[in-house]
């Protein structure tokens, strides 16, 4: 059961939803997209370059993933994250859960985006006016994923 | 004993290295100890100066006080930013 993926290329939304909502079992099918943001506190972002640890990468979101299974009922999870260049309004990252019911799906795919944020390892540089900058990691994420510590 | 460490983003362009093997002497026992050692003997100024280091041991985050042995990949890195 599920499936991680960490790729380059796009990916088409609907098409993976059908497949992860095929096969009679699942009620719930519950997602969350990820998008470059055109601008951020600074001003307007031109483009950004998402870096990851090959190999820790697929190993923490099928950590992640695994410990959602363990927190709720859940019938499959898919990760896609991609890497490489990227420009404002493409789509970053995938995450989704079938389950038999609403809650289970909602509360997983929160929790693996939570922790993907602070665990998985990507880095961001952003390409701004200004030059290139690597993105600091907020604060904010870090409480999203505390929320979940039992 | 040999060890494969990797660095990440803002902390690879610091150090100009994405990787390196090193074989420290077998006192230094942890990841902390492996980064003063870095720092003090191999010129990697930039580990003691990082905001908010992040480790990694085999793949898996770790703390500074977790141990590093022969054959170990360790990998240092700044706080994770994907999503």
């Amino acid at each position: 059961m599920a499936t991680i993926r960490v790729q380059r290329e796009d990916f088409d939304v609907g098409q993976e939803l059908a497949a992860l909502g095929d096969g009679g079992q699942v009620g719930a099918l519950a997602s969350f997209v990820g998008l470059v943001r055109g601008n951020d506190a600074d001003g307007a972002i031109a483009g950004m370059e998402l870096e990851h640890y090959p190999g820790m990468t697929e190993k923490s979101l099928k950590a992640i993933v695994a410990a959602a299974a363990g927190r709720w009922r859940i019938l499959d999870a898919l990760v896609i994250h991609r890497f490489g260049p990227l420009r404002p309004g493409e789509r970053i990252v995938l995450v989704a859960v079938s389950s038999a019911h609403r809650g289970d799906a909602f509360a997983a795919c929160e929790y693996i985006m939570d922790r993907l944020k602070t665990d998985a390892p990507f880095w961001k540089k952003e390409t701004t006016a200004e030059g290139r900058r690597w993105v600091d990691a907020r604060a904010s994420d870090e409480a999203a994923a505390a929320r979940w510590l039992d | 004993m040999s060890i494969e460490i990797l660095y990440f983003a803002g902390l690879r362009e610091a150090l100009g290295v994405d990787r390196e093997t090193v074989s420290p002497p077998a006192e230094v026992a942890t990841i902390g100890a492996l980064r003063d050692w870095l720092v003090i003997h191999g010129g990697r100024a930039a580990l003691a100066s990082a905001r908010n280091l992040r480790c990694a041991v085999n793949q898996e985050m770790c703390g500074f006080d977790a141990t590093v042995q022969a054959g170990d990949e360790v990998a240092f890195f700044p706080p994770v930013t994907g999503g």
